[in-house]
């Protein structure tokens, strides 16, 4: 039973996978650009992303007191991503003169108040284990 | 620096039974974004076997909404998901040609995997804030890579569907498909990672979903618009942008309605003599955002009928844009029989904004944005 459902799946899986790859190549696409954000997306993740976590995990062993640990880690879940999300807004790449409208907030007022809540959130909550560790 | 192994990651936490509560809710989000994606690609189409509905007038404004804010929540998930299998790119090689060719296919649907789930967020998130560093068209490479990537997310299920049935029936803690190197505490339990992710989700969405949810405007101070606008409705593409500015504004502007060689003109003056209608309805713009406005104006049918049109036919909207892929838009029967789709001439009591598309502009309910056509100069019934 579910080696069937595997295979069926599987089975989908790789024709709707085709089909995209049919669409792709079949539509005039500019491929080299395309496969360079591909490949780019993935050595990105791997190769920077991924390290620069590891060092960062690292560091945050060695050098922060055991309370502030979990909590810093927390935070770095947290606004790690959220910042990454933020690239486009902080950078203002898309933004035009001639359209007040689109992308009209202080994104890096509002970045840094949430990046000044997580780090709050993290000290307090690193108080409140160091404190409860004492007792 | 050496290259690790997959053993120099001892974390508990890096265990299938974290990925597969994350990869759970992060298949969920890509098949939102897969589903609401294909609705508004459809939407899109020029050709329309499937009539597109027009009601409900909100429908587009909530699937483009949904496609947004499922997108931005899989950011967090995806990040928190490679991490926990990142120590399985270091893996050794199976050994024995049959397991290799297995290993080996298995890699290369991963990367397949990875490389089409970091396009789509990162050129999605890019689009949601009208940023292309690219030169290929964005539409249709999405478009295309969408199946890519749910057809190698259902290939990554079916291969890994005993590890994850086991892995959520058993209890977060468990190790029955733990690494045998994954032993060592983490800094945080596994429920805490897991809810430190769902917090992480939760926080992206409240940050940026004010774009299109107008109560979260004030909370989400990295969304793309604050929604303050002419009118109170934001704008996405300006008359200077689109080179409009002196022909819309021109003394002699006329609208021409067409049904074969019958045809009508029109000042904005006879336009505003005209039986008028007023109808609450979105823009909802591929990138995510949308805004209410109430709209006055002719309706379409209306006009139509000036000329005599027959009931049941498209009809071609075409604006003073003198270049550009929506120049032209086809305004499909659904829509053009709806009560509720006007030549729009006013929004919110002032006269429309020439950025809103002054002198007038189709506005209809249930469409994307994109071809709510502006500066309209021609209304003919398709052929």
């Amino acid at each position: 039973m579910t080696g069937a459902v595997r295979t069926a799946l599987g089975a989908l899986g790789l024709l709707l996978a085709a089909y995209g790859g049919w669409l792709l190549l079949s539509r005039g696409h500019d491929l080299l650009g395309v496969a360079t954000w591909l490949v780019a997306g993935v050595l990105l993740h791997d190769a920077v992303l991924a390290v620069v976590t590891v060092a960062l995990g690292g560091l945050a062993v060695r050098l922060a007191p055991v309370a502030l640990r979990a909590p810093l880690v927390v935070g770095f879940v947290v606004l790690g991503p959220l910042t990454l999300l933020a690239v486009p807004v902080l950078g203002r790449f898309g933004a035009r003169a001639d359209n007040p409208t689109l992308l009209d907030r202080d994104y890096t007022t509002g970045w840094l108040v949430l990046a000044g809540l997580t780090a709050l959130a993290v000290a307090v909550a690193a108080l409140v284990r160091s404190r409860s560790a004492r007792r | 620096m050496r290259i690790p192994s997959d053993a120099s990651f001892g974390s508990r936490l890096r265990s299938a039974a974290v990925t597969a509560r994350v990869g759970l809710w992060l298949g969920i989000c890509f098949g939102v974004c897969f589903a609401t994606g294909l609705v508004s690609h459809y939407a899109q189409n020029a050709a329309h076997p499937v009539p597109f509905p027009a009601s409900p007038a909100w429908g587009y404004r909530v699937t483009q909404g949904l496609h947004v804010v499922t997108g931005t929540a899989a950011v967090p998930l995806l990040l928190v998901k490679l991490w926990t299998v990142y120590p399985l790119l270091f893996r050794p090689p199976e050994r024995g040609w049959r397991r290799l060719g297995v290993d080996l296919a298995e890699r290369a649907s991963i990367a397949v995997l990875v490389a089409a789930a970091v396009f789509q967020l990162a050129t999605g998130l890019a689009n949601s804030a009208q940023w292309y560093p690219w030169a290929f068209s964005f539409r249709s490479t999405h478009y295309a890579i969408a199946w890519v990537a749910v057809g190698a997310l259902l290939l990554h299920v079916a291969v890994k569907l005993p590890v994850i049935r086991g892995a959520l029936r058993a209890d977060v803690d468990a190790t029955a498909y733990d690494r045998p190197a994954a032993t060592a505490d983490g800094v945080l339990s596994r429920r805490g990672l897991l809810r430190a992710t769902w917090l992480s989700a939760g926080v992206a969405v409240l940050a940026t979903a004010g774009s299109t949810v107008p109560w979260l405007r004030q909370v989400s101070v990295l969304g793309v618009r604050s929604g303050d606008g002419p009118a109170g409705v934001p704008i996405n593409k300006s008359a200077a942008a689109a080179g409009v500015t002196a022909s819309a504004t021109a003394d002699d502007y006329l609208l021409t309605v067409a049904d074969g060689d019958r045809s009508r003109t029109f000042t904005r003056a006879d336009l505003l003599a005209l039986p008028q209608a007023s109808c609450t309805l979105p823009i909802a713009c591929v990138e995510g955002w949308s805004a209410s406005g109430v709209w006055t104006g002719v309706r379409v049918r209306d006009l139509l009928d000036l000329v005599g049109a027959p009931s049941g036919a498209d009809v071609v909207v075409t604006s003073l844009q003198e270049s550009g892929p929506y120049r032209t838009t086809r305004l499909h029967a659904s829509f053009v029989e709806d009560d509720r789709t006007l030549l729009a001439l006013s929004l919110a009591g002032e006269p429309l904004a020439l950025d809103h598309g002054y002198p007038a502009r189709i506005i209809a309910p249930n469409r994307p944005g994109v071809l709510q056509t502006k500066w309209v100069s021609r209304l003919e019934v398709a052929a």
